[in-house]
C-alpha cells in the first residue's frame, strides 16, 4: 500500500491572522483561498511539498453539528484544548525564534524532552496548540 | 460548558482565552516561583476569581495545575536519576520540600524517594505527544488514600 497524509484541517477564529501565521511567520505557501458564504477556506503547506497540505476552516461548518456542539467547540478553542498538530524541523531554534518574535504566543521553549524529542510549543491565532520536534 | 442552545457570547470566549494564557504559563513557568496571585495579576484578574474560574474551565485549581506539572516534571528527573529528591524538589519550583513529598505521593501512590528507587514506566517508542499525555499524573487518578506507604 502506498499511502501519503494529503490534507489535514486546523480551524480557525481569524483568517486572517492564521494565513499570516502560517504563511508570513512559518512560510508556508498558500495553495488556494476559497471565499463561501461569509467564510474562508485557505489550503497552506510547506513548500517543495505539494502532496501535504493543511486546510485552515471555519470551525463546525458541517451542518450536521447542533448548535451545543458549536458552542463547545468555540469554548475548546478558546480554552485550548481542542486541535492539535506536530511540525518538525531541521533548525528548531530558528523557526523557535522566529516565532516567538512575530509575537505568537509561546508555550515551550525548545528543550530536550526525557522521552527523546527535542521540542517547542506554540499556538497559533486560533488557539491550537502547535508543536515542533528537532529533526535529528 | 452549560447546556444552552445559544453560541457562546464573545466575552466568555475571551474569558476563557485568558484562561488558556494562565494555563501555558504555568506549562511554560512552573519552575519559576509562581503563586496564583502572581499568574491572576497577569491576565488583570483577583486571585480568587482566577481560582474559581480556572476550576471551572479544566476541572482543578490553578495551584493544582501548577503542581501536577511540577510534579510531571520531578517524575522525569527521577527516573533520569542523577539528582536528589530535595535537588528536584528545588529544581521544579517547590519552595516546600513537605509539600513537594506530600502531593507527589497523592498523585503518585508512593513517595519520590521509592518511584526514584522503582524507576519509571517503560515508554520507549510511544510518539511524544502520547508520552506527555499517559506519563502525565492526572489529579482524578491520584492513589486512593488508604493505600500502605511504599517507602
Amino acid at each position: 500500500m502506498d499511502i501519503s497524509i494529503h490534507t489535514t484541517f486546523l480551524p480557525h477564529t481569524d483568517p486572517d491572522a492564521s494565513l499570516a501565521f502560517y504563511r508570513d511567520t512559518l512560510g508556508f505557501e498558500v495553495r488556494k483561498d476559497v471565499a463561501y458564504g461569509g467564510r474562508r477556506w485557505i489550503t497552506v503547506g510547506p513548500a517543495g511539498q505539494p502532496a501535504t497540505s493543511i486546510v485552515l476552516e471555519p470551525p463546525a461548518a458541517d451542518p450536521g453539528l447542533t448548535d451545543d456542539e458549536r458552542r463547545t467547540i468555540a469554548e475548546m478553542m478558546a480554552k485550548g484544548t481542542y486541535a492539535r498538530l506536530i511540525l518538525a524541523t531541521a533548525d528548531l531554534d530558528a523557526i523557535f525564534d522566529r516565532l516567538q518574535a512575530s509575537g505568537a504566543e509561546v508555550i515551550q521553549e525548545p528543550i530536550d524532552q526525557p522521552y527523546g524529542v527535542r521540542d517547542c510549543a506554540f499556538r497559533d491565532p486560533a488557539g491550537n496548540h502547535i508543536r515542533i520536534n528537532q529533526l535529528r | 460548558m452549560t447546556a444552552t442552545s445559544k453560541p457562546a457570547p464573545a466575552h466568555h470566549l475571551r474569558d476563557l482565552a485568558r484562561l488558556r494564557r494562565v494555563r501555558d504559563r504555568i506549562d511554560r513557568e512552573y519552575a519559576q516561583p509562581l503563586d496564583v496571585e502572581a499568574l491572576a495579576r497577569g491576565v488583570h484578574m483577583s486571585a480568587g476569581h482566577l481560582s474559581r474560574q480556572f476550576r471551572l474551565a479544566y476541572g482543578e485549581s490553578p495551584y493544582s495545575y501548577l503542581m501536577t506539572r511540577r510534579i510531571e516534571r520531578a517524575m522525569a528527573l527521577l527516573r533520569r536519576g542523577d539528582l536528589s529528591v530535595t535537588e528536584i524538589c528545588f529544581e521544579v519550583g517547590c519552595a516546600s520540600l513537605g509539600t513537594f513529598t506530600t502531593r507527589f505521593t497523592e498523585l503518585v501512590g508512593m513517595p519520590p524517594g521509592a518511584y526514584r528507587r522503582q524507576g519509571g514506566p517503560d515508554i520507549a517508542g510511544i510518539p511524544a505527544c502520547v508520552s506527555k499525555q499517559v506519563t502525565r499524573p492526572i489529579r482524578n487518578q491520584e492513589a486512593p488514600p488508604g493505600d500502605p506507604p511504599l517507602d
